[in-house]
């Protein structure tokens, strides 16, 4: 037995320190961020050969748990820059007092709308608008006219179409919930919500879910009208199984009907290597990783000098005028936000 | 005969005590304590809500109530699949036991498609129903409803009853039944007196695997249940990532815990006073040829019962990951290896297999190792040290128990700084597995362990056996097949990223369930696509592994009698 006992030990030992030793051996950065990110093989590379150094990834679950990991961990902090701080998570982020400010001259290129924070500690990466998409083949063959505004949906035509994501357990659903809030204001808000769960709406607990498990056009769903992103009618034709001219799906970008999340970039307080995470900053929000942004996220750049790739030329749209409320309006209000929406639509 | 020295007992428990220790008492306890005294002061504003709300108190009991309703429903419906299992040889009885355990390493929104595509509103069944009985609405309705998720649970845990109780069964002495029924006794006497008080350990250390479990429910309530059900494990997910309030997750953790614990420690403390000793020399020697017309019959309605419960609905994915807009295609497999080739996250599918077999070969290395030495320490503690070895015993399983949510956490701050700066090793992933297999494995080991009979250890001393000799020759050879069942669920357990691995802060190494995840995240049918794929790669990996292992332990000998 001592033999296993030994074996056993000498194996985790091993393990540990092979696993922990390899990763520090050149010159690294880590950026810590959530599930979602994603971005080109040869893009890092550029940034990695022009400053001689390895960038690492951390993927530490859905936006929400990376900040809270980020935020336990800020005495000894696990990453030097973090990635995917959104404005539903912006005021928390903050408050925490773990990023660093910098002033990146690339600031310059990007919309004022987008710079949320003034002493620039969270830099704006890009957006995506969370807003109804809708399966054009569905309304055509029903002959009823797509919906044009969120107040449609609780109209008895649409009865039985829409589901959408519970904001207690997704972002876009939380998302969904402040367009909601926006567009009918706090006064009006859960009454939309009762009619909506009289006109037998759906929820879904996440995205995936929601998309996937009950969207007629991306499944064997029965819902025509789904919460998902401006940006997923491209996706949906980038990722066809067959070459297609239109997209399959639409989404309802009118005014105050979807919500803009904003992604940023932020220097974790108690980084080692203070100017490389601030050059990676400025390298991702310069063009050539603001370029390919779309194609990986399928979210829009936040750099204006950015070009577009075609697919999303033709197939994506932005909201003009999205839903607009401020960081500290929803932090303030989340929790009571989301209480009041699960007693009217759930309990 | 002398009894085990204490010594010796607590040099044999001290690896698995000091695990427990590192890798889930300290996290735990530092996560606890830090939410509840966020800058060393007791603020407990924010736990008013616990008791002033009815809301949690209704949880409590919802998540109390389906996971005792999902154990008796899978009791019910796997104990005759695991006699069936134990008494009966049959052609591809390896191929389906190996495809029983497929569920278990399935992600959640995988088996939630399964289903939906054999039972949703547009699914199969309501299709064909439709068309045969010309009905113009789809007759079957359970997508968000209780019986779904109940259904699932049954699905996830059919195989643990099977292969534990199934197992344990096989051991059973068949001369026993003979002179049951010598005396006189009718089948159904022989069964309530003889075999079920025999069976016992197996059938409590299965359900309480399924209870625990079913009580930490995430994914399958979340999906399949829709969001008007809500776990505790789901209630804690969300008072910490969506509402950042730690100390009503931990106070929630503490309640989650401390009710899991007690049920353990009543088990442990029951378990105690129905052990009967008993040993076979062969536990595979004892299954024989079907024979009668009633047998037949048995066998084949179980049969069916588990190739629609658990086949179909696999088969219902590796279709869908064939199936195009025009038919029949590749399309989906050779986009695994070919787009997102840009993506520096993109990775060849047998790399994918590559790491997630490693992962799950380590963790079932730590924890067929953990297992067997908790195990010793636990069956070597006789009578005299009963309530202790309870307290132990039920303190084992807590990392089953514990929200992996909470758990993961913790790890981020404790375990950071030299000489165990692991918190975003890759080395943390198969101790994450490890921490949540090995319940299981001890679950699976005990009930033989204990049964062995000790006069047949004594016997061994007699010959002059050292005590080494007697665990190696003794315990060993008739515990092997228990052995065999916890690694393949630790294996598993690991292959599904199941647990607190979820919640596990690492370096981008893609798993097969990562790239799952990854493909279902963005839209386009190249995505769904390639998630089925990979799922079907999964199963192939799991099940081709597990009838491989069964054709190996098939075709050993039976072990050899050591008196």
């Amino acid at each position: 037995m001592n033999k296993i006992l030994l074996g056993a030990s000498m194996l985790i030992l091993s393990l540990a320190t092979a696993l922990t030793s390899a990763a520090e051996t050149a010159k690294t950065i880590t950026l810590m961020t959530h599930d979602s990110f994603n971005i080109g093989k040869e893009v890092i590379a550029r940034f990695e050969k022009d400053n001689g150094v390895k960038v690492r990834f951390l993927k530490s679950g859905d936006a929400g748990s990376a900040l809270i990991q980020a935020i336990l961990s800020k005495d000894n902090p696990l990453a030097d820059v973090f990635f995917g701080v959104d404005n539903t998570f912006f005021s928390r982020a903050l408050k925490a007092e773990i990023f660093l400010p910098h002033a990146s001259p690339l600031l310059a290129e990007i919309p004022a709308a987008l710079q949320l924070d003034q002493q620039n500690r969270l830099l704006p990466v890009d957006y995506g608008d969370v807003c109804l998409n809708y399966d054009r083949q569905w309304f055509r063959t029903h002959q009823l006219p797509p919906p044009a505004d969120l107040a449609d949906l609780i109209k008895p035509a649409y009865r039985g179409l829409t589901v959408v994501e519970n904001p207690a357990t997704s972002s876009p659903g939380m998302a969904f919930l402040l367009a909601t809030i926006g567009r009918f204001g706090e006064a009006g808000y859960l009454d939309f919500w009762k009619k909506m769960r009289d006109n037998d709406v759906v929820v879904a607990n996440g995205w995936e879910d929601a998309y996937y498990g009950h969207f007629t056009a991306a499944s064997k769903g029965n819902r025509p009208i789904v919460v998902s992103y401006a940006s997923s009618p491209p996706a949906v034709v980038h990722y066809a199984e067959k070459p297609l001219s239109e997209a399959p799906t639409a989404a309802l970008v009118a005014d105050n009907t979807a919500f803009r999340q904003i992604e940023f970039v932020g220097i974790l307080r108690g980084t080692k290597e203070l100017e490389l995470a601030k050059k990676l900053v400025d390298f991702m929000l310069s063009k050539s990783f603001q370029e390919d942004v779309p194609l990986q996220m399928f979210v829009f750049p936040a750099n204006k000098n950015a070009q577009l790739p075609e697919v999303f030329v033709k197939h994506a749209v932005v909201a003009d005028k999205p839903v607009e409320l401020s960081p500290s309006a929803i932090e303030a209000n989340r929790d009571s936000w989301i209480e009041a929406w699960t007693n009217v639509v759930l309990r | 005969m002398k009894q085990p020295r204490p010594l010796f007992r607590w040099a044999v428990f001290s690896l698995p005590l000091l695990f427990l220790l590192l890798f889930y008492f300290y996290p735990l306890g530092k996560i606890v304590l830090l939410s509840f005294l966020p800058d060393g002061n007791w603020d407990p504003a924010r736990l008013g809500k616990l008791v002033n709300s009815p809301v949690y108190g209704r949880i409590l009991w919802f998540t109390c109530w389906q996971a005792a309703l999902s154990t008796v429903i899978t009791l019910v419906l796997a104990l005759p699949g695991a006699y069936v299992f134990a008494r009966y040889r049959f052609f591809g009885k390896n191929l389906l036991q190996a495809l029983m355990t497929v569920p278990f390493v399935l992600p959640t929104v995988v088996t939630a498609a399964a289903f939906r595509a054999l039972l949703g509103t547009n699914g199969l069944l309501n299709t064909w129903l439709m068309h045969g009985l010309r009905l113009s609405q789809p007759p079957i309705n359970i997508d968000q409803t209780v019986a779904f998720f109940l259904l699932a649970h049954v699905f996830y845990n059919y195989t643990l009853v099977l292969r534990i109780v199934g197992g344990f069964w096989g051991g059973l002495d068949p001369d026993l039944r003979a002179a049951a029924k010598m005396l006189g006794a009718s089948p159904w006497q022989t069964f309530r007196r003889i075999t079920l008080p025999l069976l016992m350990p197996a059938i409590g250390s299965a359900a309480l695997l399924v209870f625990i479990f079913c009580f930490t429910s995430f994914g399958v309530v979340l999906i399949l249940g829709g969001p008007g059900y809500a776990t505790l494990e789901v209630e804690i997910y969300r008072q910490s990532v969506q509402l950042f309030n730690l100390p009503m997750a931990a106070a929630l953790s503490l309640i989650q815990i401390v009710v899991n614990f007690l049920l353990m420690w009543l088990h442990a403390r029951l378990g105690k006073r129905s052990r009967i000793a008993f040993y076979t020399d062969s536990a595979s020697g004892t299954a024989i040829k079907v024979e009668s017309p009633a047998e037949k019959i048995l066998i084949g309605v179980n049969l069916l019962f588990m190739v629609i419960l658990l086949v179909t609905p696999l088969l219902a994915l590796v279709v869908r990951s064939f199936t195009g807009q025009d038919g029949l295609t590749l399309a989906y497999y050779s986009a695994l290896f070919t787009t997102q080739a840009r993506s520096v996250f993109f990775v060849e599918p047998i790399a994918a297999v590559a790491n997630s077999v490693g992962f799950a070969l380590a963790a079932m290395t730590i924890a067929v190792i953990l297992g067997l030495l908790a195990s010793t320490f636990l069956a070597s503690a006789r009578e005299r040290g009963a309530p202790v070895s309870s307290f132990w015993d039920a303190i084992i399983m807590l990392p089953l128990a514990t929200s992996a949510v909470t758990l993961g956490f913790g790890y981020i701050i404790t375990l950071n700084r030299p000489p165990l700066n692991l918190r975003d090793s890759l080395a943390l992933v198969p101790i994450a597995h490890a921490l949540v297999a090995f319940p299981f494995v001890v679950r699976c080991i005990l009930p033989s362990l204990k049964q062995i009979p000790q006069t047949l250890r004594e016997a061994a001393t007699l010959l002059g056996a050292s005590p080494y000799q007697v665990w190696r020759r003794v315990d060993i050879p008739i515990i092997g097949r228990a052995i065999l069942v916890g690694a393949v669920f630790a294996f598993s357990i690991s292959m599904g990223e199941f647990g607190a691995s979820a919640f596990v802060t690492r370096p981008h190494t893609p798993t097969m369930p990562v790239a799952i995840f990854r493909f279902l995240g963005q839209p386009g049918d190249i995505n769904y696509g390639q998630a089925m794929a990979m799922s079907s790669i999964l199963m192939l990996v799991t099940c081709s592994g597990f009838w491989l292992i069964g054709r190996l332990d098939a075709s050993k000998k039976p072990p050899q009698a050591s008196l």
